[in-house]
């Protein structure tokens, strides 16, 4: 088992075990470190056998704890400190929140505490429940919003108290209609929780598109959804909330979708964070996996993967492997220059204009990118890249833009 | 031995759709091919000649600036198939083939090539052709064969065969022979100079004279229509385009309704369907805003009713879809898409600053 330290969005988290060292499932082997940050817990009973570094999903070695595994590790948690979160106050129940090492488990990995402590300046009327599958190909939070409402309902009215908020509405797309039906029968009397369906599309499960076919609203340029009195929260994560706070035990296990074309046993599974990819896809029917491409995540935003001993970490959604033939019809597109046909423009659920920026790329005028053409209010969805008859890597040249334009103004 | 395994790294998107340059480029060429084919019956071996001399003109032009310029072939991405057909459509059908080649050549040449190619250029390059044609041979592109003539798949016209750098020779006789009371005009010559009005059963069914592709509005409009469709077109230029043409023509008609045709001859004559489905539409010259799409297709219209009426010429869509794609740029400029979350007065203030 192979758990990074940096499995979320702000600083690493601090070991708190040291090689050699025997922990029990539930444990907290690392701390959080600041406020932008969460803990980690070990997934298995095991022994530590180093903290070292190891290869992540985006290529760089990332300083991990191994863990091995006792074969006889049981299933259950044997480290929780129940808590009567009643009597918390939102201030109690965010510190909570943070000890679970909860982050945002549609892939963002933003920490779930930081994201409902919201600044005294912004009134947060409404929680917003995201039921919408980020990409194609999942189905996770289908899967768990089937199998687990009421815990769903326990985490939302947790989070609903930790910002506030007056009502909460859990947005799920039609094509998950027997999810709609198993979260109906869960709802409470008292009528702050409501369920409203949106129509399936990508990208729906996108924060400010939901908002907007919820509520109507825009979330201006630049600004989070809590500037327009709303905080999203994914379905897993207030699912696992739900179950993880009250028991005051930590975040070991999520649910990821392991699909695609070259698995024999596709599924929606348990995993253990810091499993090795190897373990699921042998587990999973996929013993071969030479030619295939190995996505991490969807199939629109996820990150292809070099190596099999990459672990399964806590924004990991989605495993997919692809075979030859889709490597094939992706890889044999030849690129021609941008013939302006505007399928781009007509995509862009932002409404930017990805040919222009993309021209702008291709002359290296990232200035003008951002400056003009509100490069920084892509959120990488991949629509552009996804109908581009000249096949031109949109989405991947706005990243690089992006990045380029991040170490200019540092 | 066991290899590495081979395991493929790609940045995302990992799907896509499918669509490309080329297969949208090859359906363009299908959806010109009946018009082409119907050109032919209507003017026999005169036509297919120009037709097949033109298109390879621009092929093998093409060719020549791959070579020239150390690229690999781009014939496979079909455009300048189209260009060849589309600028062959827009010439009189016994057009002499040594000035073809000529137009075929300044096309892509001119046109395209020397702008760096498929999307890099700015005007329309069959329309660059067929201008330049039209300054360099004036006379001839303005000599128009009969239509459905008795001898037209047994004779060639006189002119089709005029040697190179010479004057063709004059149709009139061998035209009056073929079809009595043969004119030489063309529907919006005789409505200019003769106030001639032709009627839509004409228009309909080809028996006007007129360029090689312009003549059967219902064909152009059928196989626009397939590509619209088949999303192959953007089917907001035609519609702009044709609905300012009609709503211009409308007006000066309730202004002077016997000195200005109905809007149905406007539509009907002339090169405006072929110009408005084939030509306005060509995407690297037209803008990619949804709001520019509109003042574009809708300045095309206005813009060719303009030189219809108060021009020197008797066609103005040619010089009208120039100047719409030499604005598209600056359409693009002044439309872009409002941004998600931005409201109208924001806009307005990020521009200012």
């Amino acid at each position: 088992m192979i758990l990074p330290l940096a499995q979320h969005i702000g600083k690493p988290a601090v070991p708190l075990v040291r090689a050699g060292q025997e922990v029990i499932r539930g444990q907290p082997i690392a701390r959080a470190e600041g406020f932008l940050s969460v803990p980690i817990h070990a997934p298995a009973d095991g022994v530590v056998e180093a903290i070292e570094l190891k290869p992540s999903a985006r290529g760089p070695m990332v300083e991990c704890i191994v863990l091995r595994v006792y074969e006889a590790s049981t299933q259950e948690i044997r480290w929780s400190e129940p808590r009567d979160l009643d009597a918390l106050s939102p201030k109690e129940l965010i510190q909570a929140i943070q000890d679970t090492g909860m982050v945002g488990l549609g892939g963002a990995t933003f920490p779930s505490h930081a994201k409902l402590s919201v600044p005294a300046e912004h009134k947060i009327h409404t929680l917003i429940v995201n039921g919408c599958e980020c990409e194609p190909y999942l189905t996770c939070d289908h899967k768990l919003m089937r199998e687990h409402p009421d815990d769903l309902m326990t985490g939302a009215r947790l989070a609903m108290r930790a910002i506030g908020a007056e009502r909460a509405i859990i947005g799920v797309e039609d094509n998950k209609l027997d999810a709609v039906e198993a979260i109906r029968r869960c709802l409470p009397a008292d009528g702050r929780i409501t369920l409203q369906v949106v129509p399936t599309k990508y990208p729906q499960g996108a924060e400010k598109m939901l908002i907007k076919s919820l509520l109507d609203v825009e979330v201006p340029p630049g600004k989070l959804p809590m500037h327009v009195g709303v905080v999203v929260n994914n379905v897993g994560t207030l699912i696992q909330l739900g179950q993880l706070l009250p028991a005051g035990q930590g975040l070991t296990e999520r649910v990821v979708t392991v699909t695609g074309p070259g698995i024999k046993k596709p599924g929606d599974y348990w995993v253990p964070i810091g499993t090795p990819m190897r373990t699921v896809l042998e587990w999973a029917g996929a013993p071969d996996v030479s030619e295939r491409s190995i996505i991490l995540g969807g199939p629109m935003m996820g990150q292809a993967v070099a190596s099999l001993d990459v672990p399964v970490t806590k924004g990991v959604s989605g495993i997919l492997v692809f075979d030859q033939r889709q490597i094939e019809r992706t890889a044999a597109s030849k690129s021609y220059p941008c013939i302006k046909c505007g399928e781009c423009v007509k995509v862009c659920p932002m409404g930017l204009n990805p040919s222009m920026l993309g021209m702008l790329a291709a002359q290296r005028e990232y200035d003008a990118m951002g400056e003009h053409y509100h490069l920084g209010d892509c959120f990488e969805c991949g629509c552009c890249t996804y109908v581009c008859p000249s096949h031109i890597p949109l989405v991947q040249q706005f990243r690089v833009a992006k990045g380029i334009l991040r170490e200019q103004a540092a | 031995m066991n290899p590495t395994p081979r395991i493929e790294l790609r940045a995302s998107p990992h799907v896509v759709r499918g669509n490309s340059v080329e297969r949208i480029m090859f359906h363009v060429v299908l959806a010109l091919l009946p018009i082409a084919a119907f050109s032919v019956w209507q003017y026999g071996l005169s036509a297919l000649a120009m037709l097949v001399t033109v298109t390879l003109s621009c092929v093998a032009t093409e060719r020549l600036f791959n070579r020239l310029s150390g690229n690999p072939s781009t014939l496979t991405d079909w455009s300048a198939t189209i260009t060849g057909l589309i600028l062959a459509l827009t010439l009189p059908p016994a057009f002499p083939l040594w000035m073809a080649v000529v137009a075929g050549f300044t096309s892509i040449a001119l046109g395209k090539a020397l702008f760096g190619g498929i999307g890099c250029n700015v005007l329309n390059p069959a329309l660059v052709g067929r201008a330049f044609v039209q300054a360099a041979f004036p006379v001839a592109i303005t000599t128009w064969v009969p239509a459905f003539a008795p001898n037209r798949f047994s004779e060639f016209a006189p002119t089709t065969f005029t040697p190179p750098f010479m004057t063709p020779p004059d149709i009139g006789e061998w035209a009056k022979r073929a079809v009595d009371g043969f004119t030489g005009a063309t529907p919006l010559a005789r409505w200019k100079f003769e106030n001639v009005l032709a009627t839509p059963a004409d228009f309909l069914t080809g028996a006007v004279t007129a360029s090689a592709g312009e003549t059967s509005a219902i064909l152009i409009l059928l196989c626009g229509a397939y590509l619209a469709i088949r999303k192959f077109m953007d089917w907001r230029i035609p519609v702009a385009v044709l609905a300012s043409a009609a709503l211009t023509a409308y007006v000066f008609q309730l202004v002077d309704p016997s000195r200005y045709p109905d809007p149905l001859f406007v539509l009907l004559s002339g090169g405006l369907m072929i110009g408005a489905v084939f030509m306005a539409t060509d995407m690297a010259t037209s803008p990619v805003t949804p709001r520019g799409v509109w003042i574009y297709g809708a300045l095309i219209g206005v813009v060719t009713v303009m030189i219809r009426y108060f021009g020197g010429l008797t066609e103005g869509v040619m010089y009208a879809i120039l100047i719409g794609n030499a604005l598209a740029p600056l359409i693009d400029q002044v439309t872009q898409p409002r941004v998600f979350g931005q409201t109208r007065e924001k806009a307005a203030m990020g521009k200012k600053a």
